[in-house]
């Protein structure tokens, strides 16, 4: 594996083995010494073109705890508020010789295209609304450690904006690689047509979440919503919030966070015994030491130098 | 098997040589508290676990067992094609204070004993360290020496080692191969 840009691009036995390397990397976290030096002298680019807090400290996290540098970029004030393009500061930062590149832009595809610009080894963090791959990689992991125990046969329902959401494009992909059933909820405007395509099925109201092990509420994204999809957030709270009325004492329930309590899921829930959600926060710094090892331990081609691309693949 | 292959010890040699370095452990280690056993992945690990039941016969106390992978500490890491796969580590007691008794399959050169030194000072800071090996077949390069050896092996420096352990091979016993044998997977 040269980059994690999407899990589309992942097969089962892929999703499984960097599932099961977390796993193993678990204990590290236990250590009176919270660190391995597998990545010693690598350095890790957070370039970070949106905001985020839990993505970005968790990647800074896995890669401290691996023992790799870490830089961080944001987009806010930089040169890119002076209006150096992504192409540009990708060159520039390149001239850093990072061995690693994790990349989140607004921009579907940004991460593919920035692969191909440089020698570091790009970690998707989410491409605006195309994919998110470490969330899912996380939400495997920890499904697979959560009272159900696998995702084999489950039935999982993704609940609310799916039109906004690269963690449910995600999801829907790596779930159905696992052998899940998926079904997509929630009103017509926030559901994209022709999601079936990716074989889940689709459901506008709650009447049947029951049938479902795994309730994944997904985060109302106001700042994707440039035009009214809702007539308003009470309205959509009434009729997809998931709260103790709807989530029965068996099921599963997951977000990928941040929360907006009493929209997507009301308080009581976000406490219940049956919500995994600091539990995914955890799994997010070993499934991403998983990537980060994934890439970057073991002999790498050279880093390319844009100036001789002829570089790169001298020791493939 | 390969017909190649010389036993050098056979099931019986292994367990006398096992019963003879627990004996050495606790002679070194005559003040309480009893000393902490760490195997090293993988057949170190089995080879602990044995010599954990001899030493709590001998001392009649709970003797602490750990298994320590070294993956993560390996110094060719990055020089490796692969990312080796790494194991979970399993240290669920308290080293720091404890004479501490790494053990491992073969001594060759040093360095799988050096990662795990590094390994295990990350979970505490141990009193002391001892190092004891069922094989030690020479070619250090590393300042290294074990406390504890099963047998030493003279070998020349391609010829392989094969140490089996019956949990993960069937049969316990030591052999070697000329060096124009593959390692067997």
């Amino acid at each position: 594996m040269n980059h994690l840009l999407s899990i589309e691009e992942l097969d089962r036995e892929e999703i499984e083995r960097i599932v099961a390397q977390a796993e193993r990397f678990a204990e590290v976290s236990d250590r009176e010494i919270k660190k391995v030096p597998a990545l010693r002298g690598r350095m890790v680019l957070n370039l970070f073109y949106e905001a985020s807090t839990r993505t970005r400290s968790s990647f800074e996290l896995a890669a401290k705890r691996l023992s790799a540098d870490v830089v961080n970029f944001a987009a806010s004030g930089s040169s890119v508020e002076k209006g150096e393009s992504l192409k540009d500061t990708v060159l520039t930062l390149s001239a850093h010789k990072p061995d690693a590149i994790v990349l989140r832009t607004p921009w579907a595809g940004a991460s593919e295209l920035v692969s191909k610009w440089c020698g570091a080894a790009i970690v998707n963090a989410g491409d605006g609304k195309h994919e998110h791959p470490t969330q899912a990689l996380l939400d495997v992991y920890t499904l697979k450690r959560s009272r159900l125990g696998g995702i084999d046969g489950a039935s999982i329902w993704i609940v609310g904006d799916v039109a906004h959401s690269r963690v449910a494009r995600s999801n829907i992909i790596a779930f159905q690689k696992l052998g899940a059933k998926v079904t997509v909820a929630g009103p017509p405007t926030l559901i994209p047509r022709g999601i079936e395509a990716l074989g889940c099925e689709v459901r506008f109201t709650l009447d049947e979440l029951s049938k479902a092990d795994v309730v994944y509420a997904l985060r109302m994204q106001h700042e994707r919503m440039s035009e009214s999809f809702l007539p308003s957030l009470r309205e959509y709270a009434s009729w997809y919030q998931i709260n103790g009325r709807r989530l029965g004492p068996r099921q599963v329930l997951m977000h990928p966070g941040p929360v907006n309590r009493g929209v997507e899921l009301s308080g009581e829930v976000v406490d219940s015994p049956q919500a995994v959600i600091t539990a995914q926060v955890e799994a997010g710094v070993v499934v991403r030491m998983a990537v980060l090892y994934e890439l970057l331990a073991g002999a790498r081609e050279p880093q390319s130098d844009p100036d001789r691309p002829e570089n790169v693949k001298q020791l493939a | 098997m390969d017909s190649n292959e010389k036993v050098v010890l056979e099931a019986e040699d292994v367990r006398r040589a096992l019963v003879r370095v627990a004996h050495e452990i606790v002679e070194r280690n005559p003040e309480p508290p009893a000393p902490v056993l760490i195997g090293i992945h993988r057949r170190g690990a089995f080879l602990a676990r044995r010599l954990q039941a001899q030493l709590e016969e001998l001392l009649d106390v709970e003797v602490p067992l750990g298994d320590l992978d070294i993956g993560f500490y390996r110094d060719d890491l990055q020089r490796r094609h692969d990312a080796p796969v790494v194991h979970a580590s399993h240290i669920d007691f308290d080293v720091a204070g404890r004479t501490v008794v790494i053990v491992d399959d073969v001594l060759f050169t040093g360095r799988t004993v050096r990662a795990a030194i590094e390994a295990l000072f990350d979970y505490g800071r141990p009193a002391r360290v001892q190092l004891a090996v069922l094989a030690d077949r020479g070619h250090r390069e590393l300042p290294i020496r074990p406390d504890y050896v099963g047998k030493n092996l003279p070998t020349s420096r391609d010829e392989h080692v094969h140490v089996r352990v019956a949990e993960l091979d069937g049969v316990d016993e030591v052999a070697i191969a000329p060096a124009e044998v593959e390692t067997p997977a």
